[in-house]
């Protein structure tokens, strides 16, 4: 690991006093940072370091919203949004993620900025355009079973890994933030990424001084949640597929529905035209099968992936068809499907 | 001075602020209860308890950690008394290299503390789980590559009173 200064933030107005934000990183819990300093993907001269931004550490629920302070724990988050049946989602999203060791210093704002998993990325000796603008993709022609199938450039096929970036993406979170001259904005998460294009190594709107303060979710009644994930081992493995679903039906027709992807996208996907195709329609597996098609027609593999074109059709089908059945039996449910 | 207290001591942070605190603690302080294993938070050998919460120290720069309490695993142990979760290890031969054990045991010993605290997990939201599959996905961050895997269930599931998962 290179030598870094670091700048002790406690509240979001120390921002001003930070002299440059080039080379400089916002370190939260660090469970990706630390390990991208390590194989020196990440080499910062100066370290912000978010240990004692205080007014970062609550979750505040108010009448219309709950919002998240950025440095709350990804297992905090989860042991609350489970007992809130309207941020339920988002519960069963982080609990699928990582590891209790990981979840208990992972951070809600460091979850939606953490890098992609994405082999090249990681392997110095190997050509990236996310690491290393210009030098090309290694990925492309390479080994890319964990990589996008949506979203993706010809210089950049890197996968997006958080769960709880999909449920938030799903749920229509707002992403709060401050800069270094003190304004603040309100970002919906649905607009926080960009798409790689030829500058993948640019990964979202937020400028270089723009820290992430919190992020807040509409309480808003949404019917039936349901986060599916399908990985190569039960637990402790990214997401090759996952399908963030909530939905309303009223008498057969499906009244409300909010969809993402995780996994497939270069970014947490929201399925926006799979949502519109299904809004105010009546619920039938030929219809899901069709929501499925057209969100996918932009769909891209690249060999290893390819399998994840039919996987996550199929997941999707099953989580629209386990929805719709819940909400048409339980007519009045609010949130996931509970087992206890 | 920022200290930091592990087992009860109190130190003064490093000066570099590139210690991990794993190396702080084998580099700075000769206790190597806690292993290295892959050194990037994946293994979970180098498992130990900050303010009673298991976290991967490998990940950890102490210099974040300033007024924390560490408890590793040379912390468990009332002096030549097991806690009770080492003695099962030992009464169910739950370990055969013993490099994943201490972690292990700090993860066992929190695992069972969250149950208490009714903490859920992914398991929770699928209603044909069994108890022992929840306390396999809880432990999931630890790796045991001798495969010692069903008596650690075993010796972690003897010494656990929390209420019935299901």
């Amino acid at each position: 690991m290179k030598p870094f200064a670091v700048f002790p933030l406690h509240k979001k107005h120390d921002l001003v006093q930070v002299e440059s934000f080039e080379h400089s990183r916002f370190l939260a819990g660090g469970t990706n940072l630390v390990d991208l300093m390590k194989h020196q993907i990440e080499s910062p001269d100066q370290i912000i370091d978010l240990s004692g931004f205080e007014q970062a550490y609550d979750i505040t629920d108010s009448e219309q919203q709950v919002t998240i302070g950025t440095m709350v724990s990804n297992t905090e988050l989860a042991d609350y949004a489970y007992q809130q049946p309207g941020l339920s989602l988002l519960s069963q999203a982080l609990l699928a993620g990582a590891t209790v060791q990981l979840r208990n210093r992972a951070t809600t704002g460091g979850n939606l900025l953490q890098r992609t998993r994405c082999y090249y990325f990681y392997d110095t000796t190997r050509p990236c355009n996310k690491r290393k603008p210009g030098s090309g993709c290694a990925a492309i022609n390479g080994f890319n079973r964990n990589h996008a199938i949506l979203g993706t450039s010809e210089h950049c096929i890197a996968s997006h890994p958080s769960d709880m970036a999909t449920a938030m993406t799903a749920l229509d979170a707002t992403v709060h933030t401050c800069n270094a001259n003190g304004e603040t904005r309100q970002i919906p998460v649905r607009e926080l990424y960009r798409l790689p294009g030829d500058t993948p190594h640019i990964e979202t709107h937020l400028g270089a001084d723009e820290l992430i303060t919190a992020v807040s979710i509409d309480k808003t009644p949404r019917g039936t949640h349901i986060y599916q994930k399908v990985r190569d081992r039960s637990s402790y493995a990214f997401a090759l597929v996952s399908v963030a679903c909530t939905m309303q039906v009223k008498d057969g027709i499906i009244s409300d529905i909010n969809l993402a992807f995780g996994g497939v996208g270069s970014q947490p996907w929201h399925a926006q035209a799979a949502e519109e195709y299904l809004r105010g329609k009546s619920a039938t597996t030929e219809l899901f099968e069709h929501a499925a098609d057209v969100e996918l027609s932009s769909a891209k593999g690249s060999g290893y992936n390819d399998f994840k074109i039919p996987m996550l059709k199929r997941t999707l089908v099953h989580v629209l068809t386990q929805a719709s059945e819940h909400q048409n039996q339980h007519p009045e449910h609010e949130g996931a499907i509970y087992a206890r | 001075m920022s200290s930091i207290t592990i087992n009860g001591q109190t130190h003064a942070l490093p000066d570099d602020p590139r210690t991990t605190l794993l190396d702080f603690m084998h580099q700075h302080l000769q206790l190597f209860g806690a292993k290295k294993g892959c050194d990037h938070g994946q293994c979970g050998a180098c498992t130990v308890l900050v303010d009673g919460e298991r976290m991967n120290s490998c990940l950890l720069l102490t210099f974040q950690l300033a007024e924390k309490s560490v408890t590793t695993i040379e912390g468990l142990s009332n002096g030549e008394e097991l806690h009770p979760l080492q003695q099962a290890f030992i009464d169910n031969d739950a370990f055969q290299c013993g490099f994943c054990t201490s972690g292990q045991i700090c993860s066992g010993v929190a695992a069972q503390q969250e149950l208490k605290k009714n903490r859920p997990s992914t398991l929770w939201f699928d209603p044909n789980h069994t108890k022992t599959e929840d306390l396999k996905e809880r432990l999931s961050g630890n790796l045991c590559r001798c495969g010692a895997y069903p008596h650690i269930i075993d010796a972690v599931s003897s010494t656990d009173d929390s209420q019935e998962v299901k």
